[in-house]
């Protein structure tokens, strides 16, 4: 397949702090003991797109993803790493390795999405239908402790108000509406109503920030339009707005593209010409309609934006909060553990003390010891991690090299590596950054503890 | 309120059997309350005209009879007595099981008061079908019936199904084939809940906007443009006291459906019912009498076709649907082409040509007559060599040999058209004067019933009509006898949307290239607003603020202008501070404006009008703005009420001194001072303003600076008194 995939790996993510660190960028995060851009790459590795640019915020970062990427894919993919500026946006980071994009379609994919669904599907529908974007929409996760049930965890996606307000045709295929923000009254636009006679509003599917682009198309947006920071936010719903009337820019699309677009008959833009045109009943009129001054009737430029839609049953999350890191870490050790790569490889288990019981749905990495009478439910630990004895450790995410005091009690909360708990420590929903030592005997609800940056 | 609420109750209680008990019920209004067919109306009521020579009622009844509706009341306004004299000498008076009871009124004038007045009467006892009389459809009642009952059963809200039919809009005009506006509906795919109803959406805006609750609710909406609505309702008792309740409630869809549809406390529901293979459709203008009369003819409609509705009077059906009575006199070369009716005793001479029309009964039409896609009524005179293309042609309208009708004309009752007069295209002409005093916008749509009755007509056509006519026969060429109503200017570009002729070439021609042009308007627009957001490094939802705030920006800026108006109007016609007040608030409720808001505008007035009078220095400016202030304090006092608004007045004064009004940054201080003096700012305000400042960037603060003695002075006044 001629794709180009650009993975958007992200670096210091300010949503994740004190999770990411300079040490720890973004897609080396762990889940599961294994860094969430492993997963992105395995399910691309699997639909056979091999020709990958991963682009990384921050030059620091890029040599550590670099380093991690060709010491665990080497001679299976084929990977350049780009490191652009920080926060200039998806859109500004294509734009910085534009000039590396050579392949006729790009797919753009989110280096922190841990998901089930093939790349490669939505490849195969941006092909189909020659699209200009072609989007993958999925349903919207529940997010959430896995106790509030679903009915509960639909109440909080209502409450973050994050999710996205998408038009579909009637066929499900096209995408003619999209909206970020649910904050403001949905405006549609009229011109494409009236081209598709119907569009279904959907609130519960998601952008799963991944794409197909057309090259072309990608390219000269990316350069007229220098203000677009986010393919999210301007890039989609500028194309997906101009879609019945491409603008000039896009008159330069090499004419053969361009003519392969009026073949497929289906098309519902193609079908708004015909239907224009039989309208108009009289012979004189398609003729002054060709006179047009703009130029003949067939040469109106449109471009489709599709959408692949994931069955509702796959697994599709990204990574962008922390809620989201802990719910990445549950799911994946409990009801979607088929995502879990081979190359997340199992140490050898770990010694554990008398009496101490760990639940299903636990991870324990290589190396690490366990005192007496400890309780781990549904939570992972790392490698090389001492914990002491009668620790709790339930509904948590402890990353490598931590040491855990005897008598400790964490409940909810994220662990960094090398960090050191002291006796007593009771954590509840809290988050500890790096290296960080919490003294004996404290107890934290709900914070983030980090050392201060040097 | 309480009447319907003990109406609920009653409701539930009732059992299912108790509710089938009743007989089907149907409202049928015999009265469009608009004015799209006058100057027709103004003579016979609209449900009289004959479509496809039968009157449009008849349809109407006869469908409702079919579709298993046992009681039918009549609601009849304008030209009551003609309706009722009309029904009463028809056979729907001595139906068995189908009785047609007529309500009578003289001022309603518009659907919301017919059913007031029939909830009144007290005769509508369960569900009922409302639907007006002019409206054709053969669907079957039983599904749409029963899904209404079995969802009232479930919820006590669902109290109203509305039938919809696929009909895609034309991309070009943004009109039905019906010649109605275009709709817009938002409804829920699983429940059929309707969601959203625009039918008078503005053309210049390019989008729609839904609300958000509306999409966060539904996790599935979907946005039709290609449905049509058919203006049958299959309603619950409780409609008609919701109209009684919400007594401003005049149009059934402007006002009843969608204020339903944005009141969330009562929390009514509409459904909608789709049909797919039978006909319904609702004649709303002349474009869809056009329409329908050839559906009619065209039997999309049957069982309801001129042949089998009067079965008596024997009307034959041969090929290519053309329908002619038995005693057609037709002239052996009389060209008589596809789908055209000609009623009884109608002769038609030598030569003439017929195609696509529709001839009444005992007409003569000349020879050499050429008749396109037109309607003629009954007793109609066509002379020779007469030519008409797309017209309406009422009862016993005389054409003059070698008169022309272009396409789009309706000639009313009796009206005369000259020997070799052209009638121009569109022109409306009847024997009655257009009424001269043009009704506002909003009473033009109810306005029939008013005039439209009998006294008009008798006043006019007796006797002293005579000099009139003989003053305007050359309107019509000689001997023609009739006004030519004129358009109404803005009218004028619209005339051709809903007429009876075809869109002409080219208006579509011209539709189509405005429509590239508001296109890439749009296009642009769009452009702009993202680009600005686009600037923002973190767009999340401040970007929907942002809009939101232009939105009400631009309203503000409106609402200013229109205090300032007012205000300058005041100062020059010398109004009263008491009526300056009242129209000041007037505008507020219309603006929806909060007082603050006023305060703010009626100070930005006054400081305006104080730099637009002559001035020469600043203590000239200064002399300006105190007298204003002196006299219009009184004005401004009564938007000031609390601390807030007065804070709100200090802030305002800023922006103008820095936007403006750059005069008057070197008099902030003293005008502050001005303001203090006259009691319109009590120090509070100004202390806690320049608090709030006081965290402010030094860039803010040039102000507070500047007046930073006087507040001194205060602060100090403050002290001593505290002492």
């Amino acid at each position: 397949m001629d794709f180009q995939v650009v993975v958007l790996a992200g670096g210091n993510s300010k949503n994740l702090t004190p999770l990411v660190s300079k040490e720890l960028p973004k897609p080396l995060l762990p889940v599961a003991n294994c860094p969430v851009l492993n997963y992105v790459l395995h399910q691309l590795e699997q639909s056979n797109l091999k020709d990958l640019i991963v682009v990384v915020e921050g030059e620091d970062a890029a040599l550590l993803v670099g380093a991690w990427i060709s010491g665990t894919f080497i001679d299976r993919l084929h990977v350049e790493i780009a490191a652009v500026p920080e926060d200039i946006g998806t859109a500004g980071a294509l734009r910085a390795i534009s000039h590396h994009l050579t392949a006729k379609d790009i797919l753009v994919v989110s280096g922190d999405l841990v998901s089930d669904v093939p790349p490669g599907a939505l490849a195969a529908t941006h092909r189909r239908h020659d699209a200009a974007v072609t989007t993958m929409l999925c349903s919207i996760p529940v997010s959430g402790p896995l106790e509030s049930g679903s009915s509960g965890g639909k109440d909080k996606a209502k409450k973050l108000g994050r999710y996205n307000i998408i038009g579909l045709d009637p066929s499900k295929q096209f995408l003619l509406h999209i909206a970020t923000e649910i904050e403001k009254d949905a405006r549609i636009s009229k011109r494409i109503l009236h081209a598709v006679g119907q569009m279904e509003m959907r609130s519960d599917l998601m952008d799963a920030h991944m794409y197909a682009f057309k090259r072309s198309v990608l390219q000269e947006v990316l350069d007229v339009k220098d203000t677009f920071q986010s393919l999210k936010e301007d890039v989609l719903p500028y194309l997906v707005r101009s879609q019945l009337k491409s603008e000039a820019l896009l008159n330069r699309t090499p004419q053969g593209e361009e003519n392969s677009n009026e073949k497929v008959s289906s098309q519902n833009n193609q079908a708004f010409i015909s239907r224009i045109l039989a309208n108009a009943s009289t012979p004189s009129f398609h003729g002054i309609y060709s006179e047009n001054p703009d130029g003949s009737s067939s040469t109106r430029k449109t471009h489709k934006c599709c959408v692949y839609i994931a069955s509702s049953s796959s697994y599709c999350v990204r990574l962008n909060s922390i809620q989201a890191f802990m719910d990445i870490n549950r799911d994946v050790t409990g009801d979607a553990d088929h995502l879990l790569s081979p190359n997340n490889i199992i140490g050898p288990s770990p010694k554990l003390g008398t009496k101490t019981t760990v639940g299903p749905n636990c991870r324990l990495g290589e190396g690490s010891e366990m005192g007496d009478k400890c309780q781990v439910k549904r939570s992972i630990i790392g490698r090389h991690c001492r914990i002491g004895s009668h620790v709790k450790v339930v509904n948590s995410v402890v990353m490598n090299h931590v040491t855990i005091g005897d008598g400790c009690i964490i409940q909810g909360s994220v662990i960094c590596s090398n960090v050191q708990l002291q006796e007593r420590v009771e954590l509840k929903d809290c988050q500890v950054g790096a290296g960080f030592v919490v003294t004996a005997g404290s107890e934290y609800k709900a914070e983030s503890l980090a050392k201060k940056e040097k | 309120m309480g009447a319907q609420k003990k109406g609920a109750t009653a409701r539930v209680s009732e059992d299912p059997e108790e509710l089938a008990r009743h007989p089907l019920q149907a409202i049928l209004l015999a009265d469009s309350f608009t004015t799209k067919f006058r100057p027709i109306t103004l003579e016979r009521p609209k449900v009289l005209l004959p479509l496809v020579n039968i009157p449009m009622i008849n349809y109407t009844l006869a469908w409702l009879e079919s579709a298993g509706v046992e009681e039918v009341f009549v609601f009849c306004c304008a030209h009551s007595k003609q309706v009722i004299d009309y029904l009463e000498s028809s056979e729907w008076s001595s139906q068995p099981n189908f009785s047609v009871t007529t309500i009578e009124s003289h001022n309603s004038i518009s659907a919301g008061d017919a059913l007031r007045l029939i909830y009144e009467r007290n005769v509508i006892h369960g569900d009922f079908v409302l639907i007006s009389g002019d409206t054709v459809s053969n669907m079957s009642l039983t599904q749409a019936l029963q899904e209404h009952k079995d969802r009232r059963k479930k919820d006590a809200n669902a109290i109203m199904t509305m039938v919809v039919k696929q009909s895609k809009p034309s991309p070009i005009t943004q009109q039905s084939r019906l010649g109605t506006d275009e709709l817009f509906m938002a409804i829920n795919p699983v429940t059929k809940q309707l969601l959203y109803y625009e039918d008078k959406a503005e053309y210049s805006k390019g989008f729609i906007s839904l609300d958000k609750t509306l999409i966060a609710d539904n996790p599935s909406v979907i946005l039709h443009n290609d449905k049509q609505d058919c203006y049958i309702d299959i309603c619950s008792q409780q409609v008609l006291s919701l109209f009684t309740d919400n007594f401003d409630y005049q149009h059934l869809r402007r006002h009843f459906v969608k204020g339903l549809l944005v009141d969330d406390i009562m929390g009514y529901k509409i459904f909608t019912h789709e049909i797919h293979s039978s006909y319904a459709a609702r004649i709303d203008n002349f474009r869809s009498y056009d329409t329908i009369s050839k559906d009619i003819i065209q039997r999309w409609t049957y069982p309801f076709v001129p042949d089998v509705l009067c079965g008596s009077s024997a009307i034959k059906v041969e090929r290519q649907g053309t329908y002619r009575a038995s005693d057609v006199t037709l002239s052996r070369s009389a060209q008589f082409g596809s789908f055209t009716f000609i009623g009884q005793g109608t002769k038609i001479g030598t030569d003439t040509k017929i195609s696509h029309s529709v001839i009444g009964e005992r007409c003569t039409i000349g020879s050499n007559v050429t008749i396109e896609g037109s309607y003629i009524w009954n007793n109609v005179t066509i002379e020779d060599g007469c030519r008409l293309r797309n017209a309406i042609v009422c009862d016993g309208v005389i054409l003059k040999s070698g008169a022309v009708l272009q396409p789009g004309v309706i000639l009313s009752f009796k009206v005369v058209v000259g020997q070799q007069f052209v009638v121009p295209a569109y022109s409306k002409v009847s024997l009655l004067q257009q009424p001269t005093q043009q009704d506002s916008d909003e009473e033009l749509e109810y306005a029939d019933s008013t005039s439209g009755t009998g006294e008009l007509r008798s006043d006019k056509l007796n006797g002293d009509i005579a000099p009139d006519l003989s003053e305007t026969a050359s309107e019509l060429g000689t001997g023609g006898v009739g006004y030519i109503w004129t358009v109404f200017e803005g009218a004028y570009d619209e005339e051709w949307r809903h007429s009876v002729a075809p869109i002409p070439t080219d208006k579509l021609v011209k539709l189509m290239l405005d429509k590239d042009e508001d296109e890439e308007l749009l296009t642009q627009d769009g452009n702009v607003i993202s680009a600005s957001r686009e600037l923002k490094t973190d767009s999340d939802g401040n970007g929907s603020e942002d809009d939101d705030n232009e939105d009400s920006r631009d309203d503000y800026v409106s609402f200013e202008k229109e205090v300032e108006a007012t205000f300058l109007r005041a100062v020059h016609e010398n109004v009263k501070v008491d009526l300056a007040v009242l129209e000041v608030n007037a505008l507020r409720l219309s603006y929806n404006m909060a007082s603050v808001d006023c305060g703010g505008a009626i100070f930005y007035s006054m400081m305006k009008l104080a730099v637009e009078s002559p001035h020469n220095s600043a203590s000239e400016l200064h002399r300006n703005a105190a007298d204003i202030v002196t006299t219009w304090q009184k004005l401004l006092k009564s938007f000031l009420h609390d601390i807030d608004e007065e804070i709100e007045v200090i802030l305002k004064f800023e922006e103008m001194c820095l936007e403006s009004a750059k005069e008057f940054a070197a008099l902030f201080p003293q005008i502050l001072h001005l303001l203090y003096d006259k009691e319109i700012l009590q120090e509070d305000a100004i202390l806690r303003w320049a608090d709030e400042k006081e965290g402010a960037d030094e860039s803010d603060k040039v102000f507070l600076k500047r007046s930073e003695k006087f507040i001194q002075w205060l602060r100090e006044a403050e002290e001593e008194e505290d002492e």
